[in-house]
């Protein structure tokens, strides 16, 4: 068939027609390339004037191809693709050039810049003459979803999926869905009670026809990609049988066996070696901790099989490893607190009355240790002066860079808590005030009203070394007043430290697990830190919550929500269009090597034992070459990147190095000119 | 183990006591101690003041001195310790530096490659490389019923505080466990002794020094132990002149640490310089000996 | 790192500050948290904390900055160093401000440059320090009264074999005096 290239340089106003004489480069292309059938220069060729102008060119040239030199294709090769769809040519018979970024807004030089554009429009003219066309694939899309984490922003992507009719899995490690919102007393800047707002979403997931509710149980495996996923997920041994458990309750009053609760109450308070986490947890069955159960210990007692009035227990129960089959996963795995210890000028762990962010939650809490009493570890004396300290970890270059997005406010309901539930004065020692949201300056305003004290300055240390009578028995806070500009010492009777938000301990193994990174700090990598926050590099793999970054509650449910959205959006349709541009296996050609397998960054090769060679699997392939270049018998090649094409573009680079006339250079092989 | 022994110039003379007990400890526990031939002052705080790169050369020469056979150097002295680790330091993390250092050394005939010699304090060496097990095996007298308190300075643990804790260090209190004293918990432990600020400023560096005493008397403490020269010159020798200016009545012996490690390991008081100190030590242990064996009785 | 600094201020004192100070490039990064003038111990007798002087030499205020006592109040207990959440080798900028202080001549209000004086001379002449010339020679010079209150303190130091009357001088004297001399060669201002 005969080639048929249209060409349109585009004026991009005078972005490019500043700095390149766009019609001198169209009227060449015209007079010089071969193959060209048309060649125009326009003012701006995204318009659908210039749209237009394509479709008409190839319905009525009928075109076999089409160059635009225009801007990114970022941002229109859509544009430009759609276009030849209308007019019926296949979208991969059409090929930007970059005369903006590439050229225009790099070269000062007009003359230069010009020459520039005529290689490059040469290039994608020669490239195009090479391209053939493609078809995208059709991937379906399994309605159910897997959402990893039972928080806040995993509920609610949990529940606006199974509200609109598909099913997700939630797996959540903890024995009770909930996570840190569990754990608050109050929630900033409405003071609702936590649990109270909670709990709802947490009965609801419970009892949804469309939630399957994996507690206890951790994600395993992943393998698949967008639409069809396969996970394994490990159910972890409760010791409780859950299909007969009614969550009565009478284990857990009668073990004798009582430990401190590092989880839930924060190291605060003490929970029975057979527990739930908390009153309110979903589901209500307990969960036998091996590490202080006394069978499991010294192989004594089992009061609680004896007294379970249906036989629930069950003392040899194993792991579960369930298999799964989902359309998309949602991380949504929340954060850990700072360990305090790791700032010993703070003496938390040395000086008693000095309490973590999360303990002092479980104190206010009034279903708490103390019953939502503040008192000192003593159980009872209430103290009359408390300080807390902004900035824990975080701002720090040696622990968090990062700032934790709600100390501030948390630390302001703190002071609110203290001056409503005590008669105490409450300062607040911070670096800056950090209260941007709907409502929060105005909660700061509040707080200034109702008394509480600010010095801004990073307290240096806390310390019970007294240097006059009056600081006898009580913790000092050594600070700079930084807006007086002198040191000062203020005597308390507790201290709160608002530790930092960090990312879970294994959140970047989880993620390699579903093929998603983590940023230097540790918190999930989006698509786009402000278009695509909760998409993720890897289609079908989304990020909701605190583990994408610290944030509130508010932007916590967003997330799960735009999650939810995204993923809905895409059961509705059915099927996900995956791009052509994949790499193939010459399956003749293939010597079973396996170099290709390893070093595929997304894993999208298997190798076919019986067969002896490897394999693309295409809906997982991005075509980004790696194996194309690494096959040490040249058997792959990459769809739309192929050896003609990129040596077309070459050539069309090099085309005034290249006498004209016999398309033959002196010294270049013939070969390496036509492969 | 042969170590490079840099003494510093306080372990001459105003803290021999210090100088007498370390070797006479290090020998018991076998650490060869081989005193660099003809080292120089390290410049304490005082010449960083001036001018850095003369400072760094003129400890750079100790440094270079170290025989080539021997990697590592234990510096008694917590100030000459900084100074020691923070010039190899600085010629590590910087070649310019490293170029101009050398280039001030050659001048004298000698170069240093940084990073050749490991410089340590004696108290890291007993803790990590002797360990508990070894110092345990020496006792001969356990500390039984000596109160003892810790006083770490501020020059070993920071800013190079990758040997212990910078704010609340252990490595003194776990050794004198093991040598079965009742270590006492205080909690200015590794606050700031004044440093020369006795020589600049009496009423702030008396302050700081009574801080210092006053809680290790709250915590009943018999005695101080440091493992600084300054540090001991600051609390024993200015102990009077803290009491005349705040009308206390301090009367806390500050002795070295090794002087009692020596006093646990059966040496003899007399070999580990008791005596030089200004507030009398001797009648203590005296005292706690005569305690400890009417225990037994 | 120099050139960051060069971009982000237009404080020649910033820039001198960065370039005299090995690390000295972080003090960009300050929050103005405080953490510093809340941990000295010397902090309530500062004109200015640290934080402040960081924040002066931001501004430009060279001649304020030098001429101030803070440096001078500095004890190297590098409890601001530790703590600080940036890194900023607060302790190694301080000896900076001293060494430009005295390069100015703004040193005035303390005796701390002339102790560091007085302890360098001994120790460019003798290779070791000799308190008995260093408390003499820098009493007598500074504040003569005070060497009487100095008297009984020195006798029982002395009387305990504490203190040397004469000066010790190391053998390669002449090869330290070579280094030394090179260094403020080479060195010049630095």
């Amino acid at each position: 068939m005969a080639r048929k290239i249209g060409i349109y340089v585009c004026h991009c106003g005078s972005n490019i027609a500043g700095t390149i004489d766009v019609e001198e480069v169209a009227r060449w292309a015209g007079a010089t390339i071969d193959g060209v059938a048309v060649a125009r220069d326009y003012k701006f060729m995204c318009s659908s004037l210039g749209q237009q102008m394509i479709e008409e060119d190839i319905r009525k040239k009928g075109l076999t191809g089409v160059v635009v030199a225009a801007c990114s294709p970022h941002l229109h090769e859509k544009t430009f693709r759609r276009a030849c769809e209308h007019a019926e040519l296949n979208p991969y018979l059409c090929q930007m050039v970059n005369l903006r970024e590439h050229c225009s807004w790099v070269c000062a030089d007009k003359a230069a810049g010009t020459a520039k554009a005529k290689a490059l429009v040469y290039a994608a003219a020669e490239r195009v003459k090479q391209q053939v066309p493609l078809e995208p694939m059709e991937v379906q899309v399994n309605p159910a979803t897997l959402v990893v984490g039972g928080g806040i922003a995993g509920l609610q992507a949990t529940l606006e999926l199974a509200d609109a009719g598909y099913h997700v899995y939630l797996v959540e490690r903890e024995p009770s869905i909930g996570g840190h919102m569990a754990q608050f007393d109050k929630t900033f800047p409405t003071l609702d009670c936590s649990a109270c707002i909670l709990t709802p979403k947490m009965s609801e997931a419970g009892q949804h026809a469309n939630v399957t509710l994996l507690t206890y149980s951790e994600l395993e495996e992943v393998s698949g990609s967008v639409g069809n996923f396969k996970v394994k997920v490990r159910k972890k041994a409760r010791y409780v049988d859950e299909t007969i458990c009614t969550g009565c309750g009478i284990c857990i009053e009668k073990c004798p066996r009582r430990v401190v609760d590092n989880g839930f109450e924060a190291g605060l308070g003490q929970r029975k070696a057979i527990y739930t986490p908390f009153p309110q947890a979903v589901p209500r069955i307990p969960v036998i901790d091996t590490a202080a159960c006394i069978w499991f210990d010294r192989g004594k007692c089992r009061a609680c099989e004896k007294l379970c009035p249906t036989n629930a227990i069950a003392f040899d129960q194993e792991d579960e490893i369930v298999e799964l089959q989902v359309g998309n996963i949602v991380l949504a795995t929340g954060w850990k607190l700072f360990d305090c210890h790791k700032l010993p000028q703070y003496g938390y762990g040395r000086l008693p009355n000095v309490y973590t962010n999360m303990e002092f939650e479980r104190l206010c809490n009034a279903a708490g240790p103390t019953n939502g009493k503040i008192v000192l570890r003593d159980g009872k004396t209430e103290p009359k002066s408390v300080a807390v300290i902004h900035c824990v970890g975080s701002r720090d270059v040696r622990h968090n860079e990062s700032c934790s997005a709600v100390c501030c406010m948390a630390a302001l309901k703190f002071g609110h808590l203290v001056l409503e539930k005590t008669k105490a004065e409450v300062y607040s020692f911070y670096i800056d005030m950090r209260t941007y949201h709907k409502g929060y300056e105005e909660f700061f305003q509040r707080l200034l009203k109702e008394g509480m004290h600010f010095v801004r300055g990073k307290v240096a240390e806390v310390t019970d070394a007294a240097r006059t009578p009056g600081e006898e028995g009580k913790l000092i806070v050594q600070v700079e007043d930084t807006l007086v500009g002198q040191q000062q010492r203020i005597a308390v009777d507790m201290v709160v430290l608002m530790g930092a938000l960090e990312p879970q301990a294994d959140a970047k193994e989880l993620g390699l697990k579903c093929g998603i990174s983590c940023s230097m700090q540790g918190w999930y990598t989006e698509r786009h830190p402000k278009l695509d926050p909760v998409a993720t590099m890897t289609d079908g793999v989304f990020v909701a919550g605190a583990c994408q970054g610290p944030k509130d509650i508010p932007a916590s449910v967003v997330q799960g929500a735009a999650a939810a959205a995204r993923i809905s959006g895409m059961i509705a349709k059915g099927h996900v269009m995956i791009e052509p541009i994949v790499a193939s296996i010459q399956e003749d050609k293939c010597s079973g090597c396996k170099i290709c397998n390893t070093m595929c960054p997304y894993n999208a090769i298997e190798f076919d034992e019986p067969a002896g060679v490897s394999r693309v699997i295409s809906s997982m392939c991005k075509g980004c070459g790696t194996c194309v270049a690494a096959c040490p018998a040249g058997a792959i090649s990459g769809a739309h990147f192929n050896n003609a094409q990129i040596m077309a573009e070459i050539r069309g680079i090099l085309w005034d190095a290249v006498p004209s006339g016999n398309g033959q250079a002196p010294g270049v092989p013939a070969a390496a000119l036509n492969p | 183990m042969k170590y490079a022994y840099y003494p510093g110039c306080s372990l001459e003379v105003n803290s021999a006591a210090y100088d007498i007990s370390v070797r006479a400890v290090a020998q018991l526990l076998s650490i060869e101690l081989q005193e660099i031939d003809d080292w120089n002052c390290c410049g304490a705080t005082e010449y960083f003041s001036q001018d850095e790169l003369t400072a760094c050369a003129v400890i750079a020469r100790n440094l270079a001195l170290v025989d080539d056979k021997v990697e590592q150097l234990i510096a008694p002295c917590a100030a000459c310790f900084l100074n020691l680790k923070k010039t190899d330091k600085l010629m590590s993390d910087s070649a310019e530096m490293n170029g101009r250092v050398n280039t001030c050394l050659a001048a004298g005939g000698l170069s240093y490659r940084p990073g050749r010699v490991l410089v340590r304090h004696l108290l890291d060496v007993i803790h990590g490389d002797i360990g508990e097990a070894a110092v345990r095996d020496k006792v001969v007298r356990p500390l039984t019923g000596l109160r003892v308190a810790p006083y770490y300075g501020c020059q070993w643990v920071r800013p190079m505080s990758d040997v212990d804790n910078p704010e609340y260090p252990m490595k003194m209190d776990d050794l004198f466990t093991w040598l079965g004293a009742e270590v006492v918990d205080y909690p200015v432990k590794a606050h700031c002794c004044g440093g020369h600020m006795t020589q600049i400023s009496e009423p702030q560096a008396f302050e700081l020094i009574r801080r210092l005493l006053q809680s290790a008397v709250d915590a009943r403490a018999d005695m101080i132990l440091c493992m600084c020269p300054m540090c001991q010159l600051n609390l024993d020798a200015y102990q009077g002149r803290v009491n005349g200016h705040f009308g206390a009545e301090f009367k806390l012996p500050i002795i070295f640490f090794t002087q009692l490690l020596g006093i646990a390991f059966g040496i003899a008081p007399e070999q580990l310089g008791f005596g030089k100190e200004i507030v009398a030590a001797l009648p203590v242990i005296k005292a706690w000996l005569g305690r400890a064996a009417a225990a037994v009785a | 790192m120099i050139d960051t600094a060069e971009r982000a201020h237009s404080s020649s004192f910033l820039r001198e500050v960065i370039r005299e100070t090995p690390g000295g490039e972080r003090i960009i990064h300050c929050l103005q948290c405080g953490s510093c003038g809340g941990s000295c111990p010397n902090g309530p007798d500062m004109q200015y904390t640290p934080r402040t002087l960081f924040a002066m030499i931001n501004s430009n205020k060279r001649t304020e900055v030098l001429s101030s006592n803070t440096m001078w109040c500095c004890v190297s207990c590098y409890l601001c160093t530790t703590r600080c959440p940036q890194s900023i080798p607060i302790t190694d900028i301080m000896y900076c401000l001293k060494r430009l202080a005295i390069r100015e001549g703004l040193a005035k209000d303390s005796d701390a440059p002339a102790l560091a004086k007085t302890f360098t001379g001994l120790l460019d002449r003798y290779g070791r320090s000799f308190e008995l010339g260093l408390a003499s020679r820098f009493y007598l010079f500074n504040k003569p009264l005070a060497l009487l209150r100095m008297g009984p303190l020195g006798l029982s130091m002395f009387t305990r074999g504490r203190m040397s009357l004469v000066p010790k001088k190391i053998k390669g004297i002449e090869q330290l005096q070579a280094i030394i001399k090179k260094a403020r060669q080479v060195g010049g201002a630095s």
